[in-house]
């Protein structure tokens, strides 16, 4: 992090949103810095800093976006097949303007937040347990473990059966899929709790419960957040899995809307959407995990 | 008033790592265990720390038998031990968990300008040097306002200079409130500078082998040649330790 801040520090120009050039606090972020490197351009050193910036990510989406463009003019890819970034684009607006584009997205984003929540919480409760009590570790562990051999969709007949085919088994399946990577990163989390630190609670005479939230706790907060995270992403994996057998409504069901109406316009703007709310929500998680870990030593951050 | 009786420790593996210690410490004073490694004298430190159980015996604090750490002893690991999501301050504070806020601030606080650490209050433990994390959990003991304070083996993984400046500095803390130590050391220098009586243990099984009485006033000048007289007395004392436990045995 450290790194990231220190090279937008010296050249403090390349960051317009902290108000140094109001004139053109209207224009988006990325034309802004833009216009930023082109315009410290002329002081030497400043494009590089601008390349070594947070902004590096985009630069090879967007060069592919512009080379799938002009290689779609030029007649090279066959629109039936592969359309224009312009033409998904358009596609997408077109979905928004009659509504459609904020319904597909809410039901899909509600479905993954409630799954997510779900299967977060029971991993949550059943990984606790599990790492910290080896009694129950011992119950309950190896069931858990062949049930996660349980190939996740292959729960989707049994779920149709016992739920019926509306909102509640898409959530279980997706329930499913996230409880497993919370419930082993917060036990193994647990169970790799740095003993001496354990040790130096028993030497403060800490009760169980404040052991348990003043060392477990944020001891293990850094491995619960790759298990979140890594949950989500396989949130929005079942989520599409969930909406790909039977859905009326939803981004997965636009997938299959555009394959049997023959529009590869519509399959790509619902696969461009999954992948900008995935690493939309991902972002957020990052970002909250970053605020709590700030104490770690780590490479990005020394 | 320390009293450590008859304290036996055998593992589960069969291993005896001390036979037979008995020790009576007084109140302020400074006691040293040296030894080899091996012969018991953190498994020692530990009983009294109630992290541990002896077999046999035990060890009593104000006639009061230790079954789990004692309010009134502090322990100092080898290691800082710091938790690494806490400021400086709040490791400080850590051990203070029953008392109001001002009452904590005000505590960390004067413990703080004890160990000379004031200007890294708000610092993680990621940003200290090993020296300054080690004065750090020492703070941590300290904050309490133990009678007893353990260390076990506190300077061992710093550097020559580092630990020559902290045994002084430790000197100059247990002068504010005269505190019990008890060291576990290997490091024969510091056991001579800090101590009043050096007790020498040798290994397989740990057992008290002999016995010094340090008399030289402080601080000590370790080039001095009363200081370097007990420390060839001491070494030679270890050499046989070390050496000959078939010997004793027969």
């Amino acid at each position: 992090m450290g790194f990231y801040t220190r090279s937008s520090d010296l050249a403090p120009s390349s960051e317009p949103q902290n108000g140094r050039s109001p004139a053109k606090a209207t224009h988006s972020r990325q034309q802004a810095t833009w216009g930023a490197g082109a315009r410290t351009g002329a002081k030497g050193l400043s494009r590089h800093r601008w390349l070594r910036s947070r902004y590096q990510g985009w630069v090879l989406p967007i060069g592919l976006l512009i080379a799938w463009e002009l290689l779609s003019r030029l007649g090279v890819f066959p629109p039936n097949l592969l359309p224009a970034p312009s033409t998904v684009t358009a596609t997408i607006w077109g979905l928004a303007a009659s509504g459609e584009l904020v319904r597909h997205i809410g039901i899909t984003l509600f479905r993954v937040v409630l799954g997510f929540g779900v299967g977060t919480l029971a991993a949550t409760v059943f990984g606790a347990l599990t790492g910290y009590s080896p009694v129950a570790h011992r119950y309950l562990d190896p069931l858990l473990q062949a049930l996660r051999n349980i190939p996740s969709l292959a729960w989707v007949p049994l779920f149709i059966l016992w739920l019926g085919i509306f909102e509640t088994s898409k959530v279980a399946l997706i329930a499913v899929g996230v409880f497993f990577p919370v419930y082993l990163n917060l036990m193994s989390g647990i169970q790799n709790v740095d003993r001496k630190l354990v040790e130096v609670g028993k030497i403060y005479r800490l009760s169980q419960i404040q052991l348990i939230y003043r060392v477990f706790f944020p001891a293990t907060l850094p491995a619960y957040i790759v298990g979140l995270r890594n949950g989500l992403s396989l949130g929005w994996m079942f989520v599409v899995a969930a909406e790909l057998m039977g859905a009326s409504q939803g981004l997965g069901f636009l997938l299959i809307d555009g394959q049997t109406t023959g529009r590869p316009a519509i399959i790509l703007a619902s696969l461009l959407l999954f992948a900008l709310l995935g690493k939309l929500t991902d972002s957020l998680l990052a970002a909250l995990g970053k605020r709590l870990l700030r104490w770690q030593d780590t490479y990005i951050s020394a | 008033m320390l009293y450590i009786e008859n304290v036996s420790k055998q593992f589960d593996n069969g291993f005896t790592a001390l036979e037979r210690i008995t020790l009576k410490i007084e109140p302020g004073e400074i006691v040293t265990l040296v030894g080899t490694s091996g012969c018991g004298k953190s498994t020692l430190l530990r009983i009294v720390a109630g992290l541990e159980f002896p077999s046999l015996g035990g060890v009593l604090i104000d006639n009061e038998l230790i079954t789990a750490p004692h309010p009134k002893v502090g322990l100092v690991f080898q290691e800082p031990r710091l938790m690494p999501w806490l400021t400086v301050q709040e490791n400080i504070e850590f051990g203070l968990h029953n008392l109001p806020l001002p009452e904590r601030r005000r505590r960390s606080e004067a413990v703080l300008a004890k160990v000379h650490l004031t200007p890294f209050a708000h610092a993680l433990p990621r940003q200290l040097s090993g020296g300054m994390a080690q004065r750090v959990a020492i703070a941590r003991s300290l904050v309490t306002q133990p009678d007893i304070l353990l260390l076990d083996e506190p300077f061992g993984a710093l550097d020559a200079f580092t630990r020559a400046r902290l045994q002084d500095h430790l000197l100059e803390i247990w002068g504010y409130d005269r505190p019990t130590l008890l060291l576990v050391t290997h490091d024969v220098e510091e056991a001579l500078v800090l101590s009043d009586r050096i007790i020498m243990l040798h290994p397989n099984p740990g057992r008290i082998f002999k016995v010094l009485r340090v008399d030289l006033p402080r601080p000590r000048q370790r080039s001095s040649v009363q200081f370097q007289e007990l420390k060839e007395q001491l070494l030679l004392g270890l050499d046989l330790a070390g050496a000959a436990p078939a010997l004793v045995k027969r």
